[in-house]
């Protein structure tokens, strides 16, 4: 069973639909209990990572996902879900991430071209990088994945396991040890998106 | 590089794909779900269903129909229709929508794009404008291209992406349901006024229109059509192709 992390931001709808299609329980909560039961976590996001992070404090539920990640349960974190394992953020001020994965959360704006558009919205190339992340087992580099986003990961270092290029490579996911996140949507990424959550559910998928 | 977007469009009616020439004369084309599913299949970046249901009834049965195509198509849906309040992206979010394009409700209260910017994010919002020449200006429409209301196309854009809209939708009424190509000179002149991304909508005929849409406009970000889709005239893998070719940016089915 997947537990998806309900703290009350962003639609659940998608990503529940797209567990089901591959075949695998997936029930979105934000019991305690349950996702600590849960074989897997994912920690979903959308709007800002301020407020977002807040929810998830205020909910009660980053204790339960730190705790999870810490006994080794897999963690996925998607598009904000995955901003939210950095460290910091420094969208609309400066706040403090889960501190899962190294690296900081800063605006694309930053490294992009200017005359590039912001938000990074639309399908662009996945491009693997260091150690071959088990997220990625049954995709060819070069393949497609949809992107939203005006912030990204940066300074992750050798946690960082694809990244995608709009003009600079932008942190694409992250991976260190049960804990994994997509700044792409997996559950919005066709059958590409659908072999990454069937890659993540897969027995590789252990955890430490 | 990130990809040049295909996206078709449904017009949805009392739970059918409908389609009309300049605003008028509809026809009933398929269904919504089975539609979605081919387009999904074969090629399409996105989808667009559009709720042109007026009853009650109707937009239920719309609501029921995004929650099934939603259920099994797993690329980025956005639904516009009738979205006049804060509580009607609630609606159509919960039933797997992913953005909510805003038009007449909008123009009668901006606040609208501020408010469900703020609650859902930027990217959330996608502001959609009918736009058509008129006294020597680009002027918007509301109400399906039936109500002139006066406001100068680009003001009415950038004030839309000031207050929060994080994709345009610029639908040329001069060149919809005509098939002679999109409307450049109209594109060209949103698209270098706002910083987001821009989706060109009305008059594709065939594949050469999307070529000279992306090699005139490069800033232009999709190309959006329904009839040519639909009734099978253009097929998406084929005109990726062809874009591809042509060097244009696209995602490979």
């Amino acid at each position: 069973m997947v537990g998806i992390v309900d703290y009350g931001v962003g639609n659940l709808f998608s990503l529940v639909s797209s567990f089901a299609a591959i075949g695998v329980e997936a029930k979105a909560s934000g019991d305690p209990s349950f996702l600590l039961g849960a074989d897997r976590l994912v920690l979903p996001g959308v709007g800002a990572f301020g407020d977002a992070a807040r929810a998830l404090r205020r909910s009660g539920l980053q204790e339960v996902v730190l705790e999870a990640a810490k006994k080794g349960t897999p963690l996925l974190g998607v598009c904000l879900g995955m901003q939210l394992l950095l460290e910091k953020s420094y969208e609309y001020g400066e706040h403090p991430g889960l501190g899962l994965i190294p690296g900081e959360v800063r605006p694309i704006s930053e490294t992009i071209l200017p005359e590039l558009k912001i938000p990074h919205i639309g399908w662009n190339a996945l491009h693997f990088v260091n150690k071959p992340c088990p997220l990625f087992r049954d995709l060819r580099e070069g393949e497609y994945v949809y992107f939203v986003h005006s912030y990204a990961g940066t300074g992750c270092g050798e946690t960082t396991a694809a990244v995608t290029e709009y003009s600079a490579p932008l942190t694409a996911a992250v991976w260190k040890d049960n804990v994994y996140g997509c700044q792409f949507h997996p559950e919005k990424s066709g059958p590409v998106g659908l072999r990454i959550l069937r890659a993540f559910c897969a027995k590789e998928v252990e955890g430490c | 590089m990130i990809t040049k977007r295909i996206i078709p469009c449904l017009d949805v009616r009392d739970g059918r794909v409908v389609k009309g020439v300049n605003f008028t004369g509809l026809n009933d084309v398929s269904s919504p779900v089975e539609l979605a599913k081919y387009y999904t299949e074969n090629g399409a970046d996105e989808l667009v269903f559009y709720d042109i249901t007026a009853s009650a009834e109707g937009r239920r049965l719309f609501t029921d129909i995004l929650c099934e195509t939603a259920r099994t198509v797993f690329i980025p849906l956005t639904v516009g229709g009738g979205i006049n309040t804060v509580e009607d992206f609630d609606r159509v979010l919960k039933c797997g929508a992913d953005k909510v394009s805003v038009n007449s409700g909008a123009l009668k209260n901006p606040e609208l794009i501020r408010e469900a910017s703020r609650k859902y994010g930027d990217q959330c919002v996608v502001l959609s404008a009918d736009v058509k020449r008129k006294e020597g200006e680009f002027r918007v429409f509301a109400k399906g291209g039936r109500e002139d209301t006066g406001l100068e196309a680009i003001t009415w854009i950038k004030r839309g992406v000031c207050l929060g809209a994080g994709e345009i939708v610029l639908n040329s009424i001069d060149t919809d349901g005509v098939k002679g190509g999109f409307d450049l000179e109209m594109l060209e002149a949103v698209s270098n006024a706002v910083s987001v991304p821009v989706i060109a909508s009305g008059g594709a005929g065939n594949i050469e229109d999307f070529i000279t849409l992306f090699q005139t406009l490069p800033r232009v970000d999709a190309g959006l059509a329904a009839s040519i889709f639909h009734f099978g005239e253009v097929r998406i893998s084929d005109l990726k192709a062809a874009l591809k070719k042509e060097g244009i940016p696209v995602r490979e089915v």
